[in-house]
């Protein structure tokens, strides 16, 4: 088995890569774009500004010294999109299989598919799938404004990527652009077009969670809750050699998403783990000292039973970490309201499925116990589709709401608030609707959070100069870099970080639940937990291909038992021996031995595999049976055991010769019948399968 | 307690148990279960549809490996006509009824049907622009149908492609209803709950709207005996005893829905043989046609089929494996082909009518990968498939070849008479005779590959050169004269190719080498 982290990517945002190689098959776990990256082009430019740039850009860009990054060095240039640099020195058309984690994990699939001889086997579950599709086209529609803008471009190499442009862009601009060691200038794409992105759908094998997917018989590939996200998910791949479980960035409790499966993961010999959210917030836990305390990690010392294990679990779950969540989306709700009964509007341009789906809910719960009548907007081009799929998904959501369909409520609030006109969808800002029902202040649920694309770029413009408005950011996002084309702004900014993976010191608690044999752990995160097992990890770093042994010598194979009760057994010191028949087949992940179609070949009668030496006495006894006469001619001096030839002269009823010696026997013979029968009777004579 | 499965997902119930469902069609939520303890796996089914139908999908399944299926067994002999002529009638019916000022009554249980009715009269009435109201009674409102909306995943696919712009049960023209508008003029259709008009509010309209004419009934295809649905159905009764003093007066026209969300024989049948179990079991259902649709089971598609009696027990054998840790080496030549060509004649029979048989050579090609490998099974150690090569190694025994070899000579012409057979053997000469006896030999003998080594010929295991000493140990006998016009080939071949070996043999000795 082989593991390459192609990159470890950035946040919740930008999932990390792999690529794994298993029983033969190249599997690419998640395929990501780098959307922060977007911060070095410029928002939509309001025209007349753009009129005035594009005389004096070029002179005043040459002119140019090193001085504090402002609005006008950013790229005004329709935006490329910067991929996995690393997935593009591997040929597309080589991956077997592609397993796709969350919708985030799912943006840059497109730019795969599109590629010539791509024929891998994609598999997302069900929910990633739909909502990764709705991202994705809303990606494509928002950029088509820009794309609008700047009108086509013929090049294949936009000028902004040209050395001259790059020389002169500001270095902070140019770290993003071409990476800390100046090598990633080749991951950034051209956007993909509605027509791939339905294309990309229609390669992609959707699955339930814990849904069994057997890929070329050999691999069992199944996806368990991870509770990030609605539908994201964790992985085991069950091939005959090896059983191994993907842990991508998980969450224990979700308020919304069904919870992470603790159940699914087990009694895997190898886990790959693969949250580096931890090391995203370790600023912030640096005063923590518990994380670091090998004490905590180490005195539970557990017998391993089922009942512990379960247990254990149990106690990872029961959490608070969900209740933090709520009572941070509660602050978020009062600032908000704040703003808003002081006459200022809410811009929300986050865009985390569950943590919208949250806030609406909170929002709208707060706006009615104050008798505040202050409407809420989503606007989005696949916001009423996304809404009303929310809702037809209980499989996917966490217990609390599963109960709210047993108890025929709707699963989110949303679609009452909607019915009864709190909550009102809009495909654009420019949309009719939108303008004959605005009212302000109000609450405005937007993409995109880069605040580069969509309808966010309007609104910011439009409020960035109220200093009674608010604004909220997802930690995470430079909002330095991100408010630039906006500034000076007098908006409030509220920046808040939501959990998006496992806490560091539940790493420890989760590892030692699912008792892997192997561990596959971020280099980076291994300093930080303290493991006593040093032996079974294995420490990964970006484009460092690890080799992991197998662990085991043999393989296990399933044999028919009314196959197995045909052979014919024979005693070798003392240990039954047989010569296996019928056909070996791959099936569900294991080797099967079945009886094949064809019948049992005549030839099988007899061995083909000896050992030992004949005795000589025996077989012109055997030989004498069958009607076969002859003599020993010739028997080689028993001082030299190593030489000893001896040569039986067959005289009746033809002529015929046996050689024997220590390593061989030949039978020379001019009659196909007459060998055969000598054949036969050395056979009796010596040991033989 | 229970606990919510998801079609298709894979539950672990404890260490040998694990279940499955799939997608049954018959109401939403109804399931198949497939459930597999160790090597023996079963699916259990109770209603099921294999066609789909206004709001439900088709049953499905995967092609598994199964000891047992068991399937109810309802409409075992029956086998129904098209769905949508039966939904036309039905709607004809209600059409008429209405268009003529009628009130129609749907008496229907809370799920399933009614929904499933409700879509079928919502398309008519968009498409007919009827404006007639269509209520739903107390027991079945809203509630049912938020269900419904919910469970969007569980329902046909046209309802799943459109449900985020319209949700199909977000019903338009559905009113809830209300006693006071029992007896107000005017056309309508009501859905009223319980089925089978066995009480409740659905009798209370039927009391009321029997006795006119006008009106219309619909039935379900089948009702419980002793329930006025029943009463109704059996012949046309114009009056019916409610109780004692009660008597109802029966003009209406009654109209029997001939839809049922069962499978019929047919889906029956292609659901075993889809399924191919090794034995099949029916349950649910009358005796007799049971015993038909199991006839038709074993003949037709060779699955031993049970139906047994309540408390009677089958038993069935379980298929089973023999665990054995196999070899790497083993796996590794087991990955390799191993064709093996051979050709058998046959005699082709499709010649017959013109009464003359052909024989017919083909070429079979075999790939056995398996069979060297040896099962190895020790006392009180789990059994290990090795490759024959490793058995030796194993065990510290010593391989004793078995070889068979022969040196004779063949004809040979040659059309200038001047090199003696001396010259002949020499190296060059050799390898002009070994290709001329490659080109015999590819001309006699179909399939085999031969290989031509220079000095040497190669089929498979069985190897021939050019023998130039006259002792040669693989000579019968020296009675040979060494004559021009022979020359001696020394052949050896292993056992497994002893057939083709003597073939050769018989094609070298039968021909005659022509040398310039």
């Amino acid at each position: 088995m082989k593991f390459t982290c192609l990159s470890k990517g950035g946040g919740f945002h930008f999932p990390p890569c792999h690529m794994l190689n298993v029983s033969g098959f190249r599997i690419l776990l998640d395929c990501p774009l780098d959307l922060s990256s977007l911060a070095i082009f410029s928002p939509v430019p309001v025209v007349l500004e753009a009129h005035e740039s594009l005389d004096s850009e070029s002179v005043r860009k040459r002119q140019k010294i090193e001085k504090t990054l402002d609005a006008n060095d950013l790229v005004r240039a329709e935006p490329w999109y910067k991929t996995v640099k690393k997935l593009h020195l591997w040929d597309a058309s080589f991956i077997d299989v592609v397993l796709i984690s969350s919708p985030m994990g799912m943006l840059g699939l497109p730019f795969l598919t599109l590629s010539k001889d791509f024929s891998a086997k994609i598999y997302v579950t069900e929910a990633t799938a739909r909502i990764g599709q709705l991202m994705m086209e809303d990606l494509v529609s928002m950029h088509m404004e820009l794309k609008q803008f700047y009108g086509p471009e013929d090049a294949s190499f936009p000028q902004w990527m040209k050395w001259e442009d790059l020389e002169v862009l500001h270095s902070e601009l140019k770290k993003i652009a071409l990476g800390k060691d100046c090598e990633e200038l080749g991951a950034w794409m051209p956007l993909y077009s509605a027509v791939d992105v339905k294309d990309c759908m229609k390669k992609v094998q959707t699955l339930k969670y814990a849904e069994e997917a057997c890929y070329n018989g050999t691999l069992i590939i199944k996806a368990f809750s991870s509770g990030l996200e609605i539908g994201t998910c964790n992985w085991t791949i069950n091939g005959p050699k090896r059983n191994i479980a993907y842990i991508s960035s998980s969450i224990f409790v979700s308020t919304h998403a069904m919870d992470f499966d603790f159940l699914g993961l087990r009694g895997n010999d190898l886990i790959i783990y693969s949250d580096f959210s931890s090391l995203d917030t370790t600023e912030n836990m640096k005063n923590d000292d518990t994380c670091f305390d090998p004490v905590t990690c180490t005195s539970s010392n557990v017998s391993d039973d089922v009942n512990n294990l379960e247990e254990r679990a149990a106690s990872l779950l029961k959490d608070d970490e969900s209740r933090e969540e709520m009572e941070k989306l509660a602050f978020i709700c009062t600032c908000a309201f704040d703003s808003v009964r002081a006459g200022g509007s809410v811009l929300v341009p986050i865009d985390r499925l569950g943590i919208v789906l949250c806030l609406l809910e909170q929002m709208s719960l707060l706006l009615e116990s104050s008798s505040l009548k202050v409407p809420i907007y989503i606007i989005s081009s696949v916001a009423e589709e996304l809404l009303a799929f929310t809702n037809i998904i209980p499989e996917w959501l966490c217990k609390q709401r599963q109960e709210k369909l047993f108890s025929s409520e709707p699963l989110f609030a949303h679609i009452k608030l909607i019915k009864e006109g709190k909550i009102h969808l809009f495909p654009a800002v420019h949309s009719i609707e939108l303008l004959t029902n605005w009212q302000e202040p109000c609450i405005v649920f937007c993409p995109h959070w880069s605040l580069r694309l969509g309808p966010v770029v309007h609104l910011l413009r439009y409020w960035c100069s109220d200093p009674n408005s608010l604004l909220i950011l997802e930690s995470g996002v430079d909002a330095n870099l991100a408010l630039l084309p906006f500034k000076p702004m007098e908006m409030k900014v509220l920046q808040c970080s939501f959990l998006s993976g496992i806490s560091l010191q539940k790493v420890q608690p989760l590892l030692k639940t699912l008792q892997p044999k192997l561990l596959l752990l971020p280099k980076e995160l291994r300093c930080k937990i303290k493991i006593p097992e040093a032996n079974m990890i294995f420490r990964y770093s970006e484009n460092e291909t690890l080799r992991i042994p197998s662990s085991k010598e043999s393989t296990e194979i399933d044999i028919e038992t009314d196959l197995a009760s045909k052979f014919r057994w024979k005693l070798l010191k003392q240990e039954t021996i047989m010569r296996l028949g019928g056909e070996l087949v791959m099936d569900q992940g294991k080797h099967r031995l079945i009886s094949g179609f064809r019948p049992a070949d005549s030839k099988q009668q007899r061995s083909l595999l000896h050992w030992g030496s004949p005795d000589l006495k025996g077989l012109l006894t055997e030989l004498s049976k069958m009607g076969i006469t002859g003599t020993v001619k010739k028997v080689a001096d028993d001082a030299e055991p190593e030489n000893a030839d001896s040569i039986i002269d067959i005289v009746g009823p033809e002529k015929a010769l046996i050689a024997v010696r220590e390593t061989g026997t030949v039978i020379i013979a001019a009659n196909e019948n007459l060998a055969s029968h000598i054949f036969k009777a050395i056979d009796i004579v010596l040991d033989g399968i | 307690m229970f606990i919510p499965v998801d079609l298709k997902q894979t539950v672990q119930v404890d260490k040998d148990l694990q279940i499955r469902a799939y997608y049954a069609g018959h109401v939403i939520g109804a399931a198949m279960f497939y459930a597999k303890v160790g090597d023996a796996a079963m699916v259990y089914t109770g209603d099921y549809n294999m066609t789909p139908d206004r709001h439900l999908g088709a049953a499905q399944i995967d092609r598994l490996q199964l000891d047992l299926l068991i399937t109810e067994s309802t409409y075992a002999t029956t086998v129904r006509d098209s769905r949508y002529g039966r939904e036309r009638e039905f709607l004809k019916a209600v059409h008429n009824c209405v268009a003529a000022g009628g009130k129609v009554l749907i008496p229907t249980f809370a799920l399933g049907r009614a929904q499933e009715l409700c879509i079928l009269l919502e398309d008519y009435w968009e498409r007919m622009n009827l404006k007639v109201p269509i209520y739903f009674s107390a027991g079945l409102t809203i509630q049912a149908n938020m269900y419904y909306k919910m469970l969007i995943n569980w329902t046909s696919q046209k309802i799943k492609e459109t449900y985020a712009t319209h949700n199909a049960f977000d019903f338009k023209n559905v009113r809830n209803f209300d006693r006071s508008l029992i007896n107000a003029p005017g056309p309508c259709v009501l859905f009223a709950t319980p089925g089978m008009i066995v009480g409740g509010f659905s009798l209370e309209v039927f009391m009321q709207w029997a006795p006119s004419e006008n009106n219309l009934v619909t039935l379900p295809g089948y009702c419980v005996a002793g329930t006025i649905g029943h009463k109704l159905m059996s012949g046309k009764p114009t009056k019916i005893d409610l109780d004692k003093d009660t008597q109802i007066d029966v003009r209406c026209q009654i109209h029997q829905l001939s839809f049922s969300p069962h499978t019929d024989a047919k889906g029956i049948m292609d659901l075993v043989k889809f399924l191919s179990p090794k034995h099949a079991i029916l349950v649910h259902g009358e005796k007799p046609k049971m015993a038909t649709l199991k006839e038709r089971i074993q003949s037709e598609l060779g699955i031993r089929c049970y139906f047994p009696a309540n408390n009677e027990t089958v038993t069935i054998p379980l298929t089973q494996y023999v665990k054995a840790d196999a070899s790497n080496t083993f796996i590794r030549s087991c990955l390799n082909p191993n064709f093996k060509f051979s050709t058998c004649s046959s005699v082709d029979n499709s010649y017959l009518d013109s009464n003359e048989s052909k024989a017919v050579s083909r070429l079979s090609v075999s790939d056995d990968r398996v069979s060297e490998g040896i099962l190895v099974v020790g006392k009180g150690k789990k059994a290990k498939v090795i490759h024959q090569d490793e058995l030796l190694n194993t065990f510290g025994e010593k391989k004793h070849e078995i070889q068979f070899a022969y040196c004779f000579p063949m004809h040979m012409t040659r059309t200038e008479d001047i090199p003696s057979a001396s010259d002949l053997l020499r190296g060059l000469e050799k390898c002009t005779l070994i290709s001329r006896l490659s080109t015999i030999l590819s001309n006699e003998l179909s399939g085999g590959n031969i290989l031509d080594l220079g000095e040497q010929l190669q089929v498979e295991s069985f190897r021939v050169s050019v023998c130039s000493s006259d002792n040669c140990p693989h000579r019968l006998s020296g009675s040979f004269q060494n004559n021009s016009e022979l020359v001696f080939f020394c052949c050896c071949w292993s056992v497994a190719d002893e057939k083709l070996a003597w073939k050769i043999i018989s094609i070298m000795k039968g021909s005659t080498l022509q040398t310039t």
